[in-house]
């Protein structure tokens, strides 16, 4: 296990010219607009997600500010209501899943050592498709017309009688709109780690990142079509009149819930799991050893991710189901921790049986292993019906899906941002700076969130824009309140970490922390093409692995050089055996073309201009026949 | 080319050792990957209509809604299931390379497809002076899942004319991807159509 430098490239001089004359792109608007480079996707997915949180958690800090003391009257009740609804949404799917969708779509291809994405153009067009539907979403909260109906928006209290007004259409279109990019990118995470592995990455070599990142997208695949669905009938009952959620036509109310919920359980670890991926790929490095289980913890996440489709209705227990689906969803509810479990002692056994190296990467992880597990006491306690029904509704259950979710995804999307930031900007971080960011974030997030147990199980109700003194509530929310501003503080520091590496850090060298994956085989920030030759895979290890250093030294084979045209090895899905060369589509401006139709297809759907959402479909259909036309060019693919 | 039939080449140390699946190319993983989102889509449609079925009450459909008429849905049926064949047979004819073979295959699909569009106009000219899409969750069920069924086969008749232009400049390795995930997504669009005959037409009558 012996760390080597990166070898003398096997590819000459004029190989590396050449590579860099088909990939490389000057900076300009138009590359800027028709890129298809998986690493600049990649970060702009980063920052926009980043934006899209820093949107949701001012939206926080306002409503903490209404709720610090009893009888707040900063906000009223129509725009607390607006504000909690849009801090929700938008820190499920238009801040955790595309920031971690960003980190796969800059890391995969790296990680597998590939070129690109399976599909780089509809890669593009995900990113322009969420970027259009995030600003589609919150464009709605300066005009006072955002959702209002919180994040799982249950009917009837979000039909047409309830809540007329544009708000629930903003919210079922903007996420049909979303769930486009979503679904792109799942199918394309899949199809990228099955067929563009390096030769010899055998499916038992895949990274723990990457099998997290294909388990994650399996789970959208069949998660998501039930959330659509959802918001195609509350938007069709809505606009047209339809019965589904309308008792007095004959529909149901509780079918929102169900469809809901199918997805909304799934997404809970569609949210988690890739950070549960980040965990195992920032360990090695910082543990000078691979992590322990590597089989047992494969096994978890396709366990998790089966599971995850068999628990949904535990978040019904309080609406009256038969009892006899208490008993399953609770047992189901119970069992999904094992695999949890299992993967907790591994990365525990990690840290005891390796060296540990104690920079801010590490501090985040630990950080998340206390929050997590937090989280995951009271979610077991959830799993009994009878304790459910007490605090359901209450500031018990916001407390709980803040560690989960804080402890789930944020501290390890922390803990990623500091681990890759020398490969993605080429820089290095202050690492002071990054120790008083971990503890100011670590610090303000227990104060915030630990306080929502105790009123919470005092009574207070969620989703009250205010409350009455004297209800033992006060000086707990100001303690929550507090918190957040020091957690606001925490992220202020981490943005002026990264900003301050980008400026003034000290130039990153190709491994800086002795990593284990592809990824450190390569330059900081890699070259447009990633990989001067793409390696021959030997191990689980491949970067502490000398035969597969040697496999892109002098001697490498062609095949593996493919300096002529954009190409990249296409592989077994299995055993990774070299299957062909296959070549690699350029830069183009119809993903860009195609997103800008679907952005006016929403537009004129939530106007009612229904003449204009024809001639959008009409163009969305044009511009995907050109896209997908056969050019003359041997074996070119989209 | 061909490898030769029978249980000696199924068993032959070089097939027990060859991994599968082979071959597959990225844009056969995308279309299967997408038309396993689409079927879920509509899995969750079917299991909606069951829902709201079951939570109704025994009188189904409600109202003075009569039970669908079968005969019209069952011509539909053997207009779109064999429609499927002349796309196998279309698809056997690109392993060979006969262009006149995949021509006159997607030809009769798309037609046979269209024809299918066509009776279902008929169906809903009848239909929609008996219930509308607002008369109750009934009609809303009836509309949206036989509607979301029929926006597919145009769609996928749109895809075959398509791919039918795109052979005009004759066969080769992209034209024959193309082709192959317009018939994929053919076949999901005649299987799926079972499902809702047995959902929307035959499961009220049970």
């Amino acid at each position: 296990m012996s760390i080597v430098d990166t070898p003398a490239p096997g590819a000459d001089r004029a190989d590396l010219d050449r590579l860099d004359a088909n990939w490389a792109e000057r900076p300009s608007l138009r590359s800027f607009l028709t890129t298809v480079d998986h690493k600049r996707i990649g970060r702009r997915y980063l920052v926009t997600a980043a934006v899209f949180f820093a949107l949701a958690g001012i939206s926080a800090l306002l409503m903490r500010t209404q709720l610090a003391n009893p009888g707040g009257d900063l906000l009223s009740p129509e725009q607390y209501n607006q504000l909690f609804t849009m801090h929700g949404t938008a820190m499920i799917f238009l801040f955790a899943t595309p920031m971690l969708f960003g980190f796969g779509n800059f890391l995969v291809p790296l990680m597998i050592g590939s070129r690109d994405m399976a599909f780089p153009r509809l890669n593009a067009f995900g990113y322009w498709v969420f970027l259009f539907a995030g600003i589609f979403m919150w464009a709605s909260l300066p005009f006072g017309a955002a959702p209002n109906g919180g994040w799982f928006a249950y009917v009837p209290l979000t039909g047409g009688q309830a809540t007329p007004g544009l708000h629930l259409d903003v919210y079922a279109l903007g996420l049909l709109f979303l769930g486009v990019s979503t679904t792109a990118g799942a199918i394309n995470f899949i199809v990228t780690a099955l067929k563009m592995r390096a030769p010899g990455m055998s499916l038992n070599r895949l990274p723990l990142f990457v099998w997290a990142i294909v388990a994650t997208a399996f789970m959208v695949i069949f998660a998501l079509p039930a959330l659509n669905l959802d918001n195609a009938m509350l938007f069709l009952d809505r606009r047209f009149g339809a019965g589904f959620f309308d008792p007095a036509a004959g529909g149901n109310v509780l079918l929102w819930q169900h469809l809901f919920w199918i997805f909304g359980h799934p997404d809970v670890y569609i949210i988690v799991m890739p950070g549960l991926g980040i965990v195992s790929a920032v360990l090695p490095a910082f543990t000078r050893r691979g992590v322990v289980g590597y089989p047992l913890i494969v096994l978890a996440i396709v366990a998790i991710a089966i599971i995850s489709f068999g628990v949904w209705a535990h978040h019904m227990f309080a609406v009256g189901l038969p009892q006899v689906s208490y008993g399953f969803f609770s047992a189901a509810s119970s069992i999904i921790t094992i695999p949890s479990g299992i993967q907790i002692f591994a990365w525990l056994a990690t840290m005891l049986l390796g060296r540990l190296v104690l920079r801010t990467p590490l501090l985040f992880v630990i950080g998340f292993i206390i929050t997590f597990v937090l989280g995951g006491v009271t979610g077991a306690m959830f799993a009994l019906t009878a304790f459910d029904q007490q605090v359901t509704d209450s500031y018990f259950v916001v407390a709980h899906f803040h560690y989960v979710l804080v402890g789930g995804a944020v501290f390890p999307i922390l803990a990623g941002i500091y681990h890759w930031l020398p490969k993605i900007t080429g820089r290095m971080y202050a690492e002071r700076l990054g120790r008083w960011a971990f503890w100011l974030v670590f610090a303000g997030m227990h104060i915030t969130f630990f306080p929502m147990h105790l009123y919470g199980l005092f009574g207070m109700p969620r989703r009250v824009y205010t409350y009455p003194a004297g209800l033992e509530w006060d000086g707990w929310n100001l303690v929550s309140t507090v918190g957040a501003y020091v957690l606001a503080v925490g992220f202020l520091v981490v943005v002026v970490g990264v900003v301050h590496a980008i400026r003034r850090g000290r130039p990153a060298p190709p491994d800086p922390w002795g990593g284990d994956t592809l990824e450190w085989s390569t330059d900081s920030p890699p070259p447009a093409y990633n990989f001067p030759v793409v390696p021959r895979v030997h191990s689980l290890h491949p970067t502490w692995d000398a035969r597969t250093a040697e496999s892109t030294g002098p001697g490498a084979t062609a095949d593996r050089v493919l300096s002529e045209g954009r190409r990249t090895p296409l592989t077994s899905e299995l055993d990774g055996r070299y299957e062909r060369p296959v070549e690699m589509p350029e830069a183009s401006v119809k993903p860009l073309v195609l997103a800008l139709a679907l952005l006016a297809l929403f537009v004129s759907l939530l106007f009612a201009w229904y003449p204009v959402a024809a001639a959008a479909v009409a163009v969305v259909a044009g511009t995907v026949a050109a896209w997908l036309w056969p050019g003359r060019r041997p074996e070119a693919r989209t | 080319m061909t490898p030769p039939g029978g249980i000696t080449a199924t068993t032959s140390p070089e097939a027990l050792s060859t991994e599968l699946p082979v071959g597959r190319s990225t844009g056969w993983w995308g279309m299967v990957l997408f038309v396993t989102t689409e079927a879920t889509l509509f899995a969750c449609l079917l299991g909606s209509y069951f829902y709201l079925r079951f939570q109704y009450g025994p009188q189904w459909p409600p109202g003075d809604i009569p039970d669908p008429a079968l005969l019209r849905p069952l011509v539909m049926t053997a207009v779109l299931v064999p429609s499927s064949l002349p796309m196998l047979w279309a698809e056997r004819g690109l392993r060979r390379g006969q262009l006149w073979r995949v021509r006159a295959g997607l030809t009769a699909s798309m037609l046979l497809g269209l024809t299918f569009l066509a009776l279902q106009a008929t169906e809903y000219a009848e239909l929609l002076t008996e219930f509308t899409l607002t008369t109750n969750a009934y009609g809303s069920l009836f509309y949206v899942i036989t509607g979301f069924h029929g926006l597919h086969v145009l769609i996928g008749a749109t895809m075959i004319a398509w791919a039918l232009t795109t052979t005009r400049g004759g066969l080769d390795a992209r034209r024959d991807d193309r082709v192959r995930n317009v018939a994929i997504y053919w076949h999901f669009v005649d299987i799926v159509w079972l499902g809702i005959l047995f959902t929307i037409y035959l499961s009220p009558r049970l």
